[in-house]
């Protein structure tokens, strides 16, 4: 290996170089650097941004939702826009930002550089992933541009394929071009973590990000396919005029419904997967301890990667599915529920005893714990028979996919990104800001969406821009919720801009955390470590860590200040 | 990072040609499970489809014309025969015979997509395309047949993914053959015809299971 390297490495305890390094963000400059990179950690900035400006649009969209249900009436929009506007908001969540967000970002600059790689195993390949999500979108928003479409996120036929005007067919193949940037995505992780771990990782010395990582890859190798094929059906049927879920024909419905929620379904593990995954990470650095029952937390995602796939049924008790399918499903649902559990107990065992950090990436991480609670808990009411025909389609199911959502994946989602942006950039958030904007995202996020619970409990239903007057109080907290909500997305956008020329030096290791990623420097070089790095020690060593630190001095006074 | 293990053939990322060529083959076979779950989905509705009108599958399926079907048969299984052959001149360091046996693969899988083309050519003359001119009064013996317009619909989609997947295969062919007259395999480096090679098996196997699905379900 390369044994001239200009600097010595910097030791774990926080003391940082004044020498200017390269690293993979002053490698090269110009556009053209950029856009044929090969380096996962400039394709993962690439996704950062690409994902940010999809946030952006669908949050847009979400605002326009909630300015329109304030009052009762319709004062906005006509039904027919209205439609076309949820029915964007849920798109461009789902598929451009939910989807990609953890995996395609924090995923593809992490993963390499916790299994000790100089990058994923096919780099073309995740450029091309992300050339293929940029090339989705665009179809997408040319759909949007050009009249938008009405059918919601979910494509029902014969809706879809038959009666609705909108521009389904341009939609549906950037969804279908989209879901192989993360076929592509999945298929890098899966092989990465195979052949490219270090000297001496194993895989139960793996971060269980990694581990989180790879059951979400699963999914999406596994899954992915097969809504492709249901839009392929669905664009067949529309444009070429074949029938395959045509009921004039003898075709059914309800197989499209099938064949969507068997992948739609575990596509919300794509997203919560690797939220859990950070989580985890986040979870032992702040309480300085070794992660309670790491082999339960690894395991329980390859059970729910596994599990997720045979509890599709659930969106279907009252689409005329056969009443003992939908006992078999609603069994599933409620084993599919032991996994997520088993994290939660882990990760509370995990903080129990230890010496807590309040900082931001911790708050996220705590708020991820409580709204992914009442999302999960909430998910056992939906998914018992008789409760679900009293909720279905009412904003009880929407308050309780939020929660599990933006409540979930998002929080970590965010959580990551503060976590991270020390490595990524080289460059300190504002903590005060960060604790700050936590904060108000957590209450901000509640006042939108438990009122939702109470109005779908009351019979508000879903997808409707006129209601009855007696729904309005919770409307209007919820509108109020969105309002916080969305200032407290924006304060951290402004202040990680910001903090890319303003923010303090971080260091290798501003956390003294565990794992390969802090031993390498920040910003990281093009190829992660300056030599081959060798891991000798079981993973979240934190006692080693603080023992060791403990007898120096730390020069960092982020941390001192941070101990409560 | 200039290893003087890394010579020019191994990427950057790998630490050597062995590394590098399982990690190709473990990814080329997570490729063929999610071409197993596209086709999945297509194969589970026939399955719905079939079970609920097996009188109109059986009639429609009758309209195939088997012997077209089995000489297609035929022409993908040599091909990738061909193609094993090739596979194997590149282990042996054999440029001749690889670019031979390309052009040969090559070969076959545009005589099946052109028997295709004729198939489907066919099926617009006598109006068994699915759509407003579509009818279908049966066959000697299968008259009654309501549902058969479904059968057409599948066995459109069903061929029709099937060929697109053969169409790029043709591409990934041509682009193996260019590499081959340029002489970039050897003995040490063959990995990417043997999983052009994965994929061509992988797309010769589909077809073995359409074929008896579409056309042989009523030929007792
Ligand atoms: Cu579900």
């Amino acid at each position: 290996m390369d044994t001239t390297s200009t600097v010595e490495r910097v030791s774990a305890t926080g003391i940082i170089s004044d020498t200017i390094r390269t690293n993979f963000l002053n490698a090269d400059y110009g556009i053209k650097s950029w856009l044929l990179t090969k380096d996962h950690k400039r394709i993962a900035i690439l996704y950062l941004i690409s994902i940010t400006v999809f946030f952006m649009i669908g949050g847009a969209f979400a605002a326009m939702i909630r300015m329109e249900l304030i009052t009762p009436e319709a004062d906005v929009f006509t039904s027919e826009a209205y439609n076309k506007v949820f029915t964007t908001h849920g798109i461009m969540m789902v598929f451009f930002f939910l989807i990609p967000s953890i995996p395609a970002t924090l995923g593809n600059f992490l993963v390499p550089v916790m299994v000790g790689a100089r990058d994923l195993a096919f780099p073309r390949i995740n450029l091309l992933s992300w050339y293929i999500y940029v090339i989705g979108g665009l179809f997408t928003l040319t759909a949007l541009v050009l009249g938008g479409v009405d059918t919601g996120w979910t494509f029902y036929t014969p809706y879809s394929s038959t009666y609705s005007n909108g521009y389904v067919m341009l939609t549906g193949i950037g969804i279908f071009i989209t879901g192989f940037s993360s076929i592509l995505t999945g298929l890098n992780f899966i092989v990465t973590v195979h052949k490219m771990r270090a000297p001496g990782l194993g895989w139960f010395r793996l971060p269980l990000f990694v581990w989180a990582n790879y059951a979400a890859s699963l999914i999406m190798v596994l899954g992915t396919p097969v809504v492709a094929i249901g839009i392929v059906m669905i664009a067949l049927e529309r444009g070429l005029g074949l029938g395959i879920f045509d009921p004039r024909l003898g075709g059914d419905p309800v197989l499209f419904q099938h064949i969507f929620w068997f992948y739609s379904h575990p596509a919300v593990y794509i997203m919560i997967l690797p939220g859990m995954g950070v989580v985890s990470e986040i979870m032992a650095c702040f309480s300085r301890r070794h992660i309670f029952g790491y082999k339960f937390i690894a395991f329980s995602s390859l059970g729910i990667a596994i599990i997720g796939f045979l509890v599709w049924g659930h969106h279907m008790f009252v689409s005329g599915q056969s009443s003992y399918a939908g006992i078999v499903f609603s069994l599933f649902t409620f084993i599919v529920a032991v996994p997520s559990a088993i994290k939660v107990f882990n990760w509370t065992a995990t903080m129990h005893k230890g010496r807590i950090v309040y900082s931001t990436p911790m708050m996220y991480a705590l708020g991820f714990i409580g709204l992914f609670l009442v999302g999960g808990l909430t998910g056992l009411f939906c998914a018992s028979l008789g409760v679900d025909i009293h909720i279905h389609d009412t904003y009880f199911i929407v308050a309780h996919f939020h929660y599990v959502m933006v409540g979930g994946s998002v929080m970590a989602y965010l959580g990551g990104i503060h976590f991270w942006w020390p490595k990524m950039t080289g460059r300190m958030y504002p903590e005060g800001w960060g604790r700050f904007s936590a904060l108000l995202v957590f209450v901000g996020f509640n006042l939108t969406f438990f009122p939702q619970f109470i109005a779908g409990y009351l019979g508000m239903p879903r997808r409707y821009h006129v209601y009855p007057p007696e729904f309005q109080i919770y409307n209007v907290l919820s509108s109020g919720g969105a309002l916080v909500l969305g200032i407290g997305f924006m304060i951290p956008l402004i202040y990680l801009f910001w903090s890319l020329k303003y923010g303090e030096k971080a260091g290798p290791n501003p956390w003294r955390a565990a794992g390969l990623e802090w031993e390498t420097t920040s910003p990281p070089p093009t190829f992660n470590f300056d030599y081959q790095p060798v891991v000798d020690h079981e993973p979240y060593n934190y006692s080693e860590i603080d023992a060791r630190s403990s007898a120096t001095v730390s020069t960092h006074s982020v941390q001192e200040e941070q101990h409560v | 990072m200039s290893d003087a293990a890394h010579n020019s053939l191994v990427a950057h990322q790998f630490d050597d040609a062995r590394q590098q060529q399982e990690a190709a083959t473990v990814g080329m076979w997570t490729f063929l499970i999610t071409e197993i779950m596209f086709f999945g989905g297509l194969i589970l509705a026939y399955m719905i489809y079939r079970n609920q009108f097996a009188e109109s599958f059986h009639a429609a399926s009758r309209v195939l014309d088997v012997w077209v079907g089995c000489f297609n048969t035929c022409v993908l299984l040599v091909s990738s025969l061909t193609m094993a052959l090739g596979v194997r001149a590149a282990q042996m360091g054999d440029r001749k015979k690889l670019v031979l046996f390309i052009i040969a693969t090559m070969i076959f899988g545009a005589a099946f997509l052109g028997v295709k083309a004729y198939e489907y050519a066919e099926k617009f003359e006598h109006h068994l395309v699915p759509g407003p001119t579509f009818h279908f009064h049966g066959v000697p013996g299968h008259e009654h047949a309501p549902n058969a317009e479904i059968f057409f619909s599948l066995y459109f989609a069903m061929t029709g993914v099937h060929a697109l997947h053969m169409i790029v295969g043709l591409g990934l062919m041509t682009w193996l053959l260019r590499k081959s007259i340029k002489g970039t395999f050897s003995k040490d480096y063959y990995n990417p015809v043997e999983i052009c090679g994965l994929y061509w098996h992988f797309v010769d196997i589909v077809w073995i299971f359409l074929y008896p699905l579409l056309y042989l379900i009523d030929r007792s």
